[in-house]
């Protein structure tokens, strides 16, 4: 009996106990890897973002990705053209699970001021996003908290269901188009 | 700008003489702009004639207008620059729908894309075009969005991407693939390439056997946008051409809008609008150079750079609010004025970041390596600069010391002491140099404009114009009723066209405006500068390493915004 007492007293001074899925999520959400999809005015934001003042890094996520195939989360800072999404969403599709996307900025989110010809009016159109920034461009601060928006999401695992139904917008309208064929 | 009443006397005798009858329409705007209006079958022996015995060396804009009540629909518009005396002419041509007008890519290398725009905006066929097919929508695009009857939202879908192509010269293999070649595509969002560039190349090994590029990634329809606005309501728009400087762009579309008006600004507002511009270049240069070493492989003067970035950012939010995109001008002057003690702020900016711009000297242009991947890589001649429509640094980096600053002053750029920097060699080295080299003279006339910041007023008092402060809106009667009308009413110019410049971070940004005396512009053409200079991509790193490739568009410093618009 006072072995086992001197096992949980020796096991505590270095082992912490918890659930699986508390510490994959505790993983997870302190080790996002972004994917800056900078094509606007808002990539230029999201670089003060990463830079020294506000530092992304004090959140874990300053290993910033330019493969879809390294990242698990797509920052779309920009205004997003019918021209650009296809790629968008190829892009996304190519991204490894779990996977999370961040809508920066009022184009990305609704196609902002450009109620216009060549503008997707927002890119969760094409692929689901989780988390919306507002703001033209939102100031550093804002994207701050759209990512601890969304570490708390996958803390508390939030279900998803607009990540869960989604099918590429590309597959069933062009069966033959390379974009159905990416795995 | 001096107005001109007539149309300049030796110009015209000379064309009158050359050409004859009276087919030319000679026409002074009453700003002061020189139009020759020419029949569509003798515009291009004008055009050649006008580059090649008048000193116009410059085709700065091709770009065309609609007037669907017309009956011969279109205007065609070329507006050139004669970098000897620095005047400038627009030439226009009408064009009937169906109709074609001769191509000027053999007079202008530079008006292949321009061309090629006004394509695929407007339908315009220019004959013997070397590739005339779409360049800003996307290639399941029908119509073209520019005439007046394509309404501005009517959205089209787009669910492929276009296959890996190239340009159908007539002596080139057009879009067949050689088999001995490897295909190579770069971007859009791509870690070698900027944002959403497309570049594709075909490699002999590691050597660009031909290139081209594909833009129209960020085509957010601006100058649609532009005519289902009021003028005042342009001006955010306007923040995110450049978005790297965005209050240049403000500074030169208010100052286009100005124009047309006939109004000159107080003098506070011109030397704060030399301020912001300044400021802007500083922090345009800071992006450019910080890119510029990223792409080749040095991230230390990014992140060092940008710390004296976000310090403009600061001042950018003490002045109005915003950060980046600060829509700080008005049409007749500034927003609003400067807080108390601002302008010590900036000088105070001023000494930090001069040693700033001595450090990332030492960094960049005395390190060993990147002199090795910059110096006598992609170089470029004066010759083909000019025919290219190059402005701004990279005209400069081939030795040509043109600045509209200096040879066309605006807001009292001639009483500020500063040189302009060129260099001798047109290569990638040169580009930074004259970038770094600007910076430094942009600070020295900052600090100028800080400490002999002239009193007064920020902005004119035009009832017609600019809207009444708010405590006469909220304090008494005329204030309201002329808030009232302004806003309901809207700002009107007179009917008119005008093209004015300013020199941007990265040349010359050009705006075309056309009023038909309603609220909104009629049309607003915007004279990109890195759209010129980009056009000639292809072309420059043919024969050269893929790595030299990715250096010279970071030299470039193309910026989506305004290359698309």
């Amino acid at each position: 009996m006072s072995d086992q007492k001197n096992l949980d007293d020796m096991s505590r001074s270095f082992a912490l106990t918890t659930k699986l899925d508390a510490i994959v999520a505790w993983g997870q959400r302190n080790a996002l890897w972004p994917l800056p999809y900078g094509t606007a005015c808002c990539g230029i934001e999201l670089m003060s973002v990463m830079g020294p003042k506000y530092d992304l890094a004090r959140f874990g996520a300053e290993v910033v990705r330019f493969s879809p195939r390294q990242a698990d989360l797509l920052l779309v800072a920009g205004t997003i053209t019918e021209k650009m999404a296809p790629i968008l969403v190829r892009i996304y599709e190519q991204m490894l699970e779990p996977k999370y996307v961040l809508s920066m900025g009022a184009c990305a989110s609704s196609g902002g001021f450009y109620r216009a010809y060549h503008v997707l009016q927002g890119c969760d159109k094409v692929i689901p996003v989780d988390v919306y920034v507002p703001g033209c461009p939102p100031t550093p601060e804002a994207v701050l908290d759209g990512v601890m928006t969304l570490q708390k999401m996958i803390k508390d695992r939030t279900p998803r269901p607009w990540k869960d139904n989604w099918k590429s917008p590309y597959t069933e309208s062009n069966p033959n188009s390379e974009l159905g064929q990416v795995r | 700008m001096a107005s001109a009443t007539h149309f300049p006397e030796v110009l015209k005798s000379d064309v009158l003489a050359k050409f004859g009858a009276e087919q030319f329409k000679f026409v002074t705007t009453p700003v002061g702009d020189n139009v020759i209006e020419a029949p569509k079958a003798s515009t291009h022996a004008l055009l050649q004639y006008l580059k090649e015995y008048a000193g116009f060396d410059f085709v700065m804009d091709v770009c065309g207008v609609d007037y669907p009540t017309r009956q011969k629909r279109f205007d065609v518009v070329y507006h050139l620059f004669n970098s000897k005396d620095f005047t400038r002419v627009r030439v226009k041509a009408q064009v009937a729908d169906g109709e074609s007008i001769p191509t000027a890519t053999n007079i202008w290398k530079g008006a292949d894309w321009f061309e090629r725009e006004a394509y695929d905006m407007f339908g315009i066929v220019f004959d013997g075009h070397p590739n005339l097919r779409k360049i800003l929508t996307h290639h399941q695009f029908e119509g073209h969005p520019l005439r007046k009857d394509y309404e501005a939202d009517a959205q089209q879908h787009c669910d492929s991407v276009m296959p890996i192509h190239f340009n159908n010269t007539p002596d080139q293999r057009g879009d067949l693939l050689d088999n001995r070649f490897v295909p190579i595509n770069i971007g859009p969002s791509h870690p070698a390439m900027h944002g959403t560039l497309r570049v594709m190349a075909e490699l002999d090994g590691e050597t660009i056997v031909r290139a081209n590029c594909e833009i129209g990634f960020l085509h957010r329809c601006f100058e649609k946008m532009a005519e289902t606005h009021p003028y005042n309501q342009v001006i955010p728009y306007t923040d995110r051409l450049n978005y790297c400087s965005a209050p240049m762009n403000n500074v030169g579309y208010c100052k286009t809008v100005e124009r047309l008006l006939d109004v000159t600004i107080p003098p506070r507002a011109q030397a704060m609008r030399v301020v912001l511009c300044e400021l802007s270049r500083v922090i345009d240069h800071i992006i450019a150079v910080g890119t510029g070493g990223v792409d080749l492989g040095a991230l230390t003067a990014f992140f060092h750079l940008f710390t004296y970035r976000e310090k403009v950012y600061s001042l950018f939010e003490k002045l109005c609010g915003a950060r980046l995109t600060v829509s700080m001008t008005r049409v007749g002057g500034m927003a609003q004025n400067a807080p108390d003690g601002w302008f010590d702020d900036v000088l105070a900016f001023c000494d930090e970041m001069s040693d700033g711009v001595d450090e990332i000297s030492k960094l960049m242009l005395d390190n060993k390596i990147f002199i090795k991947r910059t110096q006598g890589v992609c170089p470029i001649s004066q010759q083909d600069a000019i025919s290219w429509g190059y402005t701004g640094p990279l005209l400069r980096a081939t030795g040509i010391a043109q600045d509209l600053r200096k040879s066309n002053p605006y807001y009292g750029y001639e009483q500020y002491n500063f040189s302009i920097p060129t260099g001798s060699n047109g290569d990638i080295y040169d580009r930074y140099c004259v970038r770094i080299e600007e910076m430094r003279q942009s600070i020295s006339i900052i600090r100028q404009a800080c400490k002999n910041m002239p009193g007064g007023d920020y902005t004119i008092r035009d009832k017609g114009i600019v809207l009444p402060e708010k405590k006469d809106v909220y304090g008494n009667i005329e204030g309201l009723m002329n808030h009232f009308m302004l806003v309901i009413k809207g700002l009107r110019p007179p009917v008119g066209e005008v093209y004015d410049a300013t020199e941007a971070a990265n040349g010359e940004l050009g705006f075309y405006l056309v009023s038909d005396g309603s609220a909104n512009p009629y049309r607003l053409k915007v004279r990109p500068p890195c759209f010129a200079i980009y056009q000639s991509f292809p072309e420059v790193v043919k024969g050269s390493m893929l790595a030299d490739a990715i250096a010279t568009v970071a030299s470039m410093n193309v910026i989506a915004g305004e290359l698309d618009r």
